[in-house]
């Protein structure tokens, strides 16, 4: 997302500093600590933040929850350790953190040469373009000649470069260095133009002096998947973090719920649902990860399925209000799909 | 010689007269000071015309537009915004600010053991005040008890797990809290630290004197945010696995450590302009080296820079926000992470969320200053110009 160079300059420095990570398995230190210790951002709406009476909220916190929920059975046994752009790497690459939710794309360079491991993906971001409804815009490609407010020195500003270019289109950028001032300037209407990652657009919208006059545009002209990170070098652990989201996913698709978990669970005849919840017999999904084989059971009482949690706090149940566009699930023509739990 | 004085010739002075009511009243120093000559006079307007501008538009948006009570944005939001406000309304967001005070003040420490630290405030003051006071006794005893005692009893107290007391870790504190401890631990490190450093530097054992002015060279070269990042960024990569050290105490030992080093030079300043002969006059009666720094250089070093070393306090009282950039939250850290709530994002709940914490930093920033300023005046021995 932002600030890549320099967060990859750090990881860099950081791992020409010391031996590769720590040898113990992960899921050991964990269970031997007694909590999870969760690498989260240090406030980002929707995602993570604390609320009036400090606790920690959010989609990727409850993530956080629903890893403790699979390992311990208590998604309240997790700690947090808030973190910049510039400082979350480091500290999952210290050991000080034992996984890494906090809206972090996934990228080649950090899954190789930062020493990281990715592959489920919570939330498909990307950068989209906010408009106001006067100019009566539809498409992203009716832009030609707007004014366009854009933060200086991310990949934001040479994705909206690139984009325009690739279309044919003409564009005045409007480059400031502090995400307050861009607001700021769009506030005031020196630009047409609003552009950043999706899922912050909504939170921008919000703090706007006439949000209904604003409109977020359809198109996403770059690939934001973010998800989790863990440590190279330990499987397991990296097998039940990737678990986690999926079981999430999977849940939604059963149309398993935090609310009817124990009513379909004593009464279902569906194997797949009866394997997934670890009620088959001789069942020995939830121990070849190393954990118990009610972990999805656990994961979904917590914190609910993926929907739920997608709509308590970042979709219409929350003040952001995002759609789930690509993050619907594949069966209803979004990108979210867990692999078989058999 | 006659010493005899003619008639015509008088004995005493006349007791001089006030001097007329043209030129004491009101209305006299307005015309000496503002409308004197007609350049003043346009410069005057022109100043009365831009406060005319700007104070009953800021009045009228921080207080009689103001939205006082409310529990979340609806109350700081007009109507197109989802919110109660009529449209067009703006104004100061106070219900934020009252919503979220607590949090300000103690972070997210936790609800039910507020009262700790609460209660290390109150020691605070009560310890603090006296030792202001130039008149109040038991100086010794209690400066032993604030800058010994109280900040074992208050680590203890904050910190828990000890005594029965429940266990709060460092990364639940935030707010003034973390702020005041900061900035009072840098404050009571540096000022010894800075003192033995100046003196080192002007040592004449070459070891201590290359130590001393490599340290202070080295911090001093480099910006406080480099020094906490270093702190919590690079120095778990280098301690062996399974070594931690609190987050929090290594941001405490970078404040500490750059405040020195800047303390350092600010007393060596003060220690150039004691004169030879006053170190000279104590060695010729005979004092050891520290009861010459002790007793005749440094109250005089320390007196002539009181100036540069509460210019220090209050730099680094400020500086302490910047352990925001590494994930902890003082007080502007806090407040900027509950305006981006989605709870409270509004467009003025960030401009009150500021006001406050910048009102806020003043008040300890001025107190300082005005106390500094009374030091002066109340150690003033003849150097006044």
């Amino acid at each position: 997302m932002k600030k890549t160079l320099l967060s990859a300059a750090i990881g860099a420095a950081a791992l020409g500093a010391m031996a590769p990570a720590a040898s113990a398995a992960t899921l050991d230190t964990v269970k031997s600590k007694g909590f999870l210790q969760c690498v989260v951002n240090s406030g980002l709406a929707g995602f993570a933040q604390p609320d009036a009476a400090g606790n920690w909220n959010g989609f990727d916190v409850d993530y956080c929850r629903a890893v403790a929920a699979a390992v311990f059975g208590d998604a309240s046994k997790v700690k947090f350790t808030p973190t910049t752009a510039q400082t979350r790497f480091p500290a999952l690459q210290s050991g000080e953190g034992d996984v890494l939710f906090r809206n972090t794309t996934w990228t080649i360079s950090r899954d190789t040469a930062l020493g990281f491991n990715f592959r489920a993906v919570n939330y498909y971001d990307g950068q989209g373009f906010m408009v106001s409804k006067k100019l009566n815009v539809k498409s992203a490609l009716e832009l030609s000649g707007a004014a366009v407010c854009v933060q200086s020195g991310t990949t934001t500003e040479l994705n909206l470069a690139d984009y325009f270019k690739a279309n044919n289109l003409q564009y005045n950028p409007v480059v400031f260095e502090k995400v307050e001032e861009v607001n700021a300037a769009y506030a005031a209407g020196r630009c047409d133009v609003y552009t950043t990652d999706q899922s912050g657009l909504y939170s921008i919208r919000l703090g706007l002096a006439n949000p209904d006059e604003h409109v977020v545009l359809p198109e996403i002209i770059s690939k934001e998947p973010l998800g989790p990170a863990v440590r190279q070098g330990d499987d397991q652990w990296f097998d039940i973090v990737s678990w986690t989201h999926y079981a999430l996913v999977q849940a939604e698709e059963f149309g398993i719920t935090k609310a009817n978990i124990d009513e379909i669970k004593g009464s279902t005849t569906n194997p797949d649902i009866k394997r997934f919840l670890g009620i088959e017999k001789d069942s020995k999904i939830g121990t070849d990860l190393g954990l118990t084989n009610d972990w999805a059971y656990n994961i979904i009482k917590a914190v609910g399925n993926y929907g739920e949690v997608f709509e308590r706090n970042i979709g219409e149940g929350s003040p952001l209000k995002i759609q789930r566009g690509i993050n619907a699930l594949w069966s209803k023509g979004g990108l979210q799909y867990a692999p078989p739990i058999r | 010689m006659s010493t005899h004085s003619p008639a015509f010739v008088r004995d005493q002075m006349i007791v001089a007269s006030p001097p007329p009511t043209n030129d004491t009243s009101t209305a006299a120093w307005i015309r000496k000071n503002l409308f004197a000559s007609p350049k003043d006079t346009i410069l005057s307007l022109v100043g009365l015309a831009l406060l005319f501008m700007i104070i009953p538009g800021a009045l009228n948006w921080l207080f009689v537009q103001a939205s006082w009570v409310g529990s979340d944005r609806s109350v700081c939001a007009t109507i197109a915004q989802g919110g109660a406000q009529p449209d067009g309304w703006t104004g100061a967001c106070w219900a934020f600010v009252g919503d979220r005070f607590q949090q300000f003040i103690f972070g997210r420490y936790p609800l039910e053991e507020r009262w700790r630290p609460l209660l290390v405030g109150i020691m605070l003051i009560a310890l603090l005040i006296p030792i202001l006071i130039p008149k109040a006794p038991r100086k010794g005893l209690n400066a032993l008890l604030l800058f010994v005692v109280f900040p074992i009893v208050a680590f203890f107290l904050l910190s828990g797990n000890y005594f029965g007391l429940a266990h709060v870790e460092t990364p639940l504190w935030g707010g003034l809290m973390v702020t005041l401890i900061l900035s009072f631990v840098g404050i009571a490190v540096s000022l010894p630290l800075g003192i033995v450093l100046a003196l080192g530097r002007r040592s004449h054992m070459p070891v201590v004197r290359m130590l001393c002015i490599g340290f202070i060279e080295i911090i001093r070269g480099v910006p406080l945010i480099t020094v906490l990042f270093m702190a919590n960024v690079m120095l778990p990569l280098f301690l062996p696995t399974g070594w931690t050290i609190d987050n929090f105490f290594r941001a405490l030992v970078g404040v500490a450590l750059f405040a020195s080093a800047y303390m350092a030079e600010v007393i060596r300043g003060g220690l150039q302009a004691i004169p030879k002969g006053q170190s000279e006059g104590a060695d010729s009666l005979g004092l050891s080296y520290w009861q010459k720094i002790w007793l005749v250089v440094m109250p005089q070093a320390i007196k002539l820079v009181i100036p540069g070393i509460v210019n220090t306090f209050i730099g680094l009282f400020k500086d302490t926000s910047l352990v925001s950039i590494i994930g902890m939250f003082d007080l502007l850290g806090i407040v900027q992470l509950n305006f981006r709530d989605p709870s409270w994002i509004t467009p003025v709940t960030p401009i009150t969320g500021l006001i406050f914490a910048g009102f806020i930093f003043w008040i300890f920033c001025f107190g300082m200053s005005r106390y500094s300023g009374f030091m002066e005046r109340h150690l003033d021995t003849g150097h006044k110009r």
